[in-house]
């Protein structure tokens, strides 16, 4: 352990501070950002490149039962990544899927050092976590799924809201998870029966609740909880023509924020913006969306950007797949998780020669310009199923760039100007705007500058990326290769006070944490002693109430966020 | 004391409602289990200490020696092979594959002589599967394809599918039909309602007919397939596409038969098909309680679930070549560790010959037919009774085994980890 960091000549850029970009220095120690470095710190001059808090993802598919599984049946996808043993550095493969450490050693060197899966099933949470584990570069966090669990649907129909924050409150504390996460809500039970749900109020078989319903009581029992993050959702409809509708419909579920967080976070909203009715006359309804978020401070939506080429999906959302499988005929994986959830996964290629993949790619794009507020449309590819997030860097450019997105029009399908408003879109975003939507807006939607993510103030964790990008002799509209080049590797990454990461290759081990949240309900509220929760539990799960939750040794540096329930 | 919801360490059924009485290190009674499951926990054959072959004889020796000389060996190879890994915990298989990438070492489990066809199908054409509660609670068509779980894999029925009573299976045992497709009768044909009798080497034209009938080419269907009517195989074809939830389970009578991995592609386009008139999954029967662990492991380490070769640097796939058995039998590998598996009992005669003449070293509670081909034998803990650690079921559900009770000896990690530990410092 050194004495400490002195970061000289930063270009720093610190939203959740208020620094747009001043030239200074940064003091750390004992894996905090303080305010004088200790006599004998180790000294980094960073000579005027571009300093950020560590990159946040706030929504990728990495670790977990579905991730691995679209490793396992993917050699092709292993093949088309490997670095061999390198210092610290372990073995890796894969592309579009990479290896835990793969994802890891990626992230890392692009100056990212906190991820959140983007889902989680509670009955497999254990795999996400010893995978979390072998991801030892990027402090953790997972979305637990709630969209076809049958105790919370059961406590919808009965109209009983609290319950249903009960039933998060325990199954969050038994599976270390951070946040409820609803994929394509009802659709997941439903297609336990093969099938889906169409629209929010399309009721679930059996259960006879609506999308609108779970999600409505979903959000009331997230703010019972007080849980640091929102209700975080994949809304139905994904990837169908004319589905923006279920999507604005869906946005006007949320109410009011009551504190400096929105009330629902929608997740790879790309996905959720197409007008037309068939894949013949799809189109972007990117403006419709945007408007709305516009109008509403207490939505916050990621992007869910395509990046031409080959990758994989890999959603809870199984309908989906399903459907998606029914297009390419490629190969198809499924696994649906008993009183839980669902699964699936297929290998894609989105091609500049298809218009519909065309208009995807501009879609995600548009909303990120379209967005008033950086704050509330966040970076993202909904990592892999977008792109695999090695892509951000061109994505930022593409941001950045006006001529950029030029000269890729002459690239892409000739007819996509008609259905897309992007090339119309003068905007280009700047460094600020790209240090929001990559780590400051991610910090504040998931709740998390509590323990200091996502920003540079005395106190908070020493999460640092330095870039090879001198913002001041840079001009990103025409230098986007440099934009690019420069968000691809970072010259230091720095996690908990410690460099992890320089030009491009780890340096050390890695340690990092999984972050979970437990809310303190009233004893009455605890499912783990109530007789109707247990009975059916021991009844109808595989799995013995006793043998389910997550133990600590999975969590070897866990840190949890504790919540007072307003049960 | 009475331990309840213990954790059968025995096959990928992985039952976690064990009652187990124990007193001190004895286990007295197993309530709940199979007779399987009774078997491994009572059974007493533990090897008492590290074994060293000298000359003819077997000497005892000690842990330390034993586990120095192991790392002598590994580190003395050029082509070291890293075996077995299916009836140990996750904890140790992870150390097993860093030490592998650390030698340049093949890594391979036993899926090479088990499901690993089933497992190339599925990197050709996906896997339309799900948890085991989601047959439980849905399914009321259940086939059994090459498979016979009544002996291999005993509480299946009775915990997942036919005979237990589900959320919308009120009745189990009227509302589910029962498919068996078989070479032979067996005692889970003897409870089918509709035994399919197809002879070796057959199924995959079965499996074709059935595709037909469900694609509406039935009329191409001739009289019999396999020695399957086609009146049996449109009966068949019409009680799969009336299921509200079909599932399939497959066992090594389709995976290793006459067209191993296409017989397995055969089967999951069959579940694909049938998705699009109704609900069908199709699940492997995994045979040791945590095979799929080490699948998983693997895959997420080096990006595949087994025979993963790090002799380049990178890591390297191949079935095939890069597989225990085509290794051995071309007489590659110069030293081999074993670990939690028994090849000796399971590999063609010309790869057990190859084993018992480079220096095998064996981690394993007992004495099996292995131990006559090592060099050194090193008895670790019982994973599941006096050590614990993850393991995952056949369907992929994660569960941590419990340790009823401490003895005297080191688990996989302890012994692995020194080893590990003896290889790196060596490697620098």
């Amino acid at each position: 352990m050194t004495q400490g960091i002195l970061i000289k000549n930063a270009y720093v850029i610190d939203p959740l501070s208020g620094i747009r970009g001043e030239i200074m220095d940064i003091a750390i120690r004992d894996g905090r950002i303080v305010e004088d470095a200790l006599p004998g710190s180790e000294v980094i001059d960073a000579g005027g490149c571009l300093t950020l808090p560590g990159g946040i993802d706030s929504h990728s598919h990495v670790c977990g039962t579905k991730v691995n599984f679209g490793r396992y049946m993917s050699p092709e996808d292993m093949r088309a990544g490997r670095t061999s043993r390198k210092g610290v550095m372990h073995v890796t493969s894969g592309y579009s899927v990479p290896t835990t450490f793969g994802n890891s050693y990626r992230y890392s060197t692009m100056g990212y050092t906190t991820v959140l899966e983007g889902a989680m099933a509670p009955l497999e949470a254990r795999h996400t976590h010893e995978e979390f584990t072998a991801t030892p570069h990027q402090d953790m966090l997972a979305n637990t799924l709630f969209d076809g669990n049958w105790s919370v649907m059961e406590a919808v129909r009965e109209k009983d809201v609290k319950r249903a924050a009960a039933i998060v409150a325990w199954t969050l504390a038994a599976v270390k998870g951070f946040a409820i996460k609803l994929t394509n809500p009802g659709g997941t039970e439903a297609w336990g029966w093969g099938k889906d749900v169409s629209h929010i109020h399309d009721p679930v078989p059996y259960f006879e609740v609506t999308p609108a319903e779970i999600i409505s009581t979903m959000i009331q029992a997230n703010e019972i909880l007080r849980l640091p993050h929102s209700v975080h959702l994949h809304c139905n409809n994904l990837g169908v023509p004319g589905n923006f509708r279920t999507t604005l419909e869906t946005m006007d579920l949320a109410p009011p924020a009551g504190g400096d967080r929105q009330t629902l976070y929608l997740t790879h909203v790309q996905f959720h913006s197409y007008g037309g009715t068939t894949w013949r006359d799809i189109s972007s309804k990117s403006e419709e969306i945007a408007r709305s978020l516009n109008s509403k401070p207490q939505v916050v939506i990621d992007m869910g950007q395509i990046m031409f080429g080959r990758t994989t999906t890999m959603t809870a959302d199984g309908p989906m797949e399903f459907k998606l499988y029914m297009l390419h005929h490629n190969k198809w994986s499924n696994h649906d998780v008993e009183l839980e959830t669902g699964s699936g996964i297929i290998p894609v290629y989105y091609s500049r020669k298809s218009l519909v993949n065309c208009v995807m790619w501009a879609i995600g794009l548009e909303l990120a310009l379209l967005a008033k507020n950086p704050w509330q449309c966040l970076l993202s590819t909904d990592n892999p199923n977008g792109a695999p997030f090695v892509k951000y860097p061109e994505i930022i450019a593409l941001l950045m760039s006006r001529r950029m997105r030029e000269n890729e029009r002459e690239e892409i399908d000739p007819r996509t100007e008609h259905y897309v408003p992007l090339f119309a879109l003068d905007r280009e975003l700047d460094w600020y705007d790209i240090a929001v939507m990559t780590r400051a807006g991610q910090a504040k939607a998931m709740g998390i500058t509590r323990i200091g993510k996502g920003h540079l103030s005395p106190g908070a964790q020493a999460d640092v990326a330095i870039y090879p990008l001198k913002p001041d002799n840079l001009d990103p509209s025409v230098d986007y290769q440099q934009v690019m080049a420069g968000f691809s590797r970072t010259l230091y990454t720095i996690k908990r006070g410690r460099v992890v990461a320089r030009d491009g290759d780890v340096v050390v081990e890695g340690a990092n944490s999984t972050i979970w949240t437990r809310s303190r309900v009233p004893p009455e509220y605890d499912m783990g002693s109530d007789p109707e929760f247990t009975r059916k539990f021991d009844q109808y799960y595989t799995v013995r109430l006793r043998n389910y939750p997550v133990q600590d040794v999975y969590l070897p540096r866990g840190v949890c966020i504790e919540t007072e329930a307003a049960l | 004391m009475r331990i309840e919801d213990v954790v059968c360490p025995f096959c990928g059924c992985l039952c976690d409602d064990l009652v187990v009485s124990v007193e001190g290190t004895k286990v007295l009674s197993v309530e709940n289990g199979c007779t399987l499951a009774t078997e491994k926990f009572t059974g007493d054959h533990r090897l008492a200490h590290p074994i060293r072959r000298t000359g003819g004889a077997w000497e005892k020796t000690t842990y330390d020696d034993a586990i120095r000389e192991t790392a002598e060996i590994l580190l003395d190879a050029e082509r070291p092979l890293l075996y077995g890994w299916s009836g140990t915990f996750v904890e140790a298989q992870t150390l097993g594959v860093h030490m592998a990438e650390l030698l340049g070492a093949v890594i391979d489990n036993t899926s090479t002589v088990c499901h690993g066809p089933s497992i190339m199908a599925i990197q050709e054409v996906g896997h339309p599967g799900c948890t085991l509660g989601q047959v439980k609670n849905r399914a009321d068509v259940i086939v059994y394809w090459g498979a016979n779980p009544i002996e291999a894999h005993p509480r299946h029925m009775s915990r997942y599918t036919t005979f237990t009573d589900g959320f919308f299976v009120k009745s189990a045992f009227r509302e589910r039909k029962v498919i068996v497709v078989d070479i032979r009768e067996t005692d889970s044909s003897e409870i089918a309602d509709e035994f399919v009798k197809v002879t070796p080497g057959g199924d995959y034209a079965v499996l074709t007919a059935l595709r037909m009938i469900v694609r509406g080419k039935g009329d191409l269907v001739p009289a019999t397939v396999s020695g399957v009517t086609r009146e049996q195989l449109f009966r068949v074809a019409e009680i799969c596409l009336s299921a509200r939830f079909g599932a399939i389970f497959f066992g090594l009578g389709l995976t290793m038969s006459r067209g191993k991995s296409k017989n397995i592609r055969n089967a999951i386009e069959l579940t694909e098909e049938l998705n699009r008139h109704t609900k069908f999954t199709i699940s492997p029967m995994r045979g040791h309680w945590n095979v799929y662990g080490s699948n998983e492991v693997f895959t997420w380490i080096t990006g595949y679930p087994y025979a993963v070769d790090f002799s380049r640097g990178i890591a390297f796939y191949n079935p095939g070549e890069t597989t225990s058995v085509d290794l051995l039998r071309r007489k590659e590998c110069d030293a081999c560790l074993v670990v939690a598996s028994d090849p000796g009992a399971h590999f063609p005669r010309a790869c057990a010959e190859h084993l018992a003449s480079i220096p095998t070293v064996q981690i394993d509670p007992h004495v099996n037919a292995t131990t006559h081909l090592s060099r050194i034998q090193i008895p670790v803990a019982v994973t599941g009774i006096d050590a614990e650690g993850t393991a995952y079921r056949m369907d992929g559900v994660p569960i941590r085994t419990r340790k009823l009770f401490s003895t005297g000896y080191p688990d996989d990690v302890a012994v692995l980890g020194r080893v590990y530990s003896l290889v790196k410092e060596a490697k620098g």
